[in-house]
């Protein structure tokens, strides 16, 4: 009697183990985020350019000293911050390693190189 | 006593055996999976809220699920910012423009047309309660094609226990990020909400993209 109640406590602990790790499979995130969404947040709230392209920056240190890559989006609205704030070497500069990061940002990419040069409207 | 073990022990099983069983669902995903869109455009969001941050609130959270379901996302502000140059002052108006348009500007496979429904507080009789609701449609910009819809509401309110999983930890980050430099409830609970409504990996959610080593997992 007392050892069949061992051995189903031994099965009911083993089970509710199985229970326990089951479902927790390792999540993983693709991406470092920084504080990339609050600062486009920042931005449509027109709070300063200058102290988002610090935090982006710092954030883009972050990234890259841990090796991960930079979310989509990042570097090119990095680079439309430049543009903004008159660094046009800079802004080409980040617009560039969007592209060369994701490809498929390259239609778009090209318009705002074009339109960050010239400063023309689009057609 | 050793009855007892013996039926919790098949509680537990059963339990075990149905826990991680995803509810079959009889969402059609068979145009959303011909298309394999790589990238998505993310319009300004339509807002029928009244809180004017709404619609930039709920855009700029948009990325996060997107992205790490596994598709590249154009970039959300300077989109905002190519709309606005070009006339474009209302969200109404950049989600009434032709595919076809869309695509030969941004070169985006699909878009992405949130509406935010409920925004900010609703107050109840013993205490308020900050809500987000929003619907998404992704549509194919080569064909005008939809591809998949769905909803979701976040609540200042609920138990914001999120269960684990990847789903959890996103909505941990998208909350964990907004919490350390923005202290804004509704914005917060955005965050939640866009996490719910735009990841991949869950029952009639988006599928994973080309990103995602999950990618094409699904069946």
């Amino acid at each position: 009697m007392m050892k069949n109640d061992a051995s189903a406590l031994r099965w009911l602990m083993a089970l509710a183990l199985l229970l326990l790790v089951g479902c927790a499979h390792q999540p993983v995130s693709l991406y470092q985020w920084g504080s990339y969404q609050d600062q486009v947040y920042l931005y449509f709230k027109g709070e300063s350019r200058e102290a988002q392209i610090q935090a982006l920056e710092k954030d883009l240190q972050v990234m890259q000293a841990a090796h991960r890559p930079v979310p989509p989006g990042l570097r090119a609205h990095l680079g439309m911050l430049y543009a903004e704030t008159g660094s046009d070497a800079k802004a080409q500069e980040n617009l560039l390693a969007e592209k060369a990061s994701y490809p498929e940002s390259t239609t778009y990419i090209d318009l705002l190189l074009k339109k960050y040069q010239k400063q023309v409207a689009l057609p | 006593m050793k009855n007892i073990l013996q039926i919790l022990a098949a509680a537990a099983l059963i339990l075990m055996m149905t826990g991680c069983a995803t509810t079959p669902v009889a969402y059609d995903y068979s145009a959303y999976k011909a298309s394999k869109p790589r990238s998505i455009l993310v319009l300004p969001p339509v807002s029928h809220a009244p809180d004017i941050d709404a619609s930039p609130s709920m855009l700029s959270v948009a990325t996060l699920p997107l992205a790490e379901a596994g598709y590249y996302v154009l970039p959300v502000a300077p989109v905002y910012e190519t709309f606005r140059q070009n006339g474009v002052m209302v969200a109404e108006d950049a989600q009434s423009i032709e595919v076809r348009k869309l695509r030969e500007i941004f070169g985006a496979d699909a878009a992405l047309y949130i509406t935010v429904e409920k925004y900010g507080s609703v107050y109840q009789v013993l205490s308020s309660a900050v809500i987000v609701s929003a619907d998404a449609k992704l549509v194919d910009l080569r064909t005008g094609e939809m591809l998949w819809q769905g909803h979701a509401q976040a609540s200042s309110a609920e138990n914001q226990n999120n269960g684990g999983g990847l789903l959890g930890m996103l909505v941990s980050a998208a909350v964990n990020q907004i919490v350390n430099q923005v202290t804004d409830r509704g914005h917060q609970i955005a965050g939640v909400a866009s996490v719910r409504l735009l990841s991949a990996g869950h029952p009639s959610g988006l599928l994973y993209g080309p990103y995602n080593p999950k990618y094409e997992s699904e069946k």
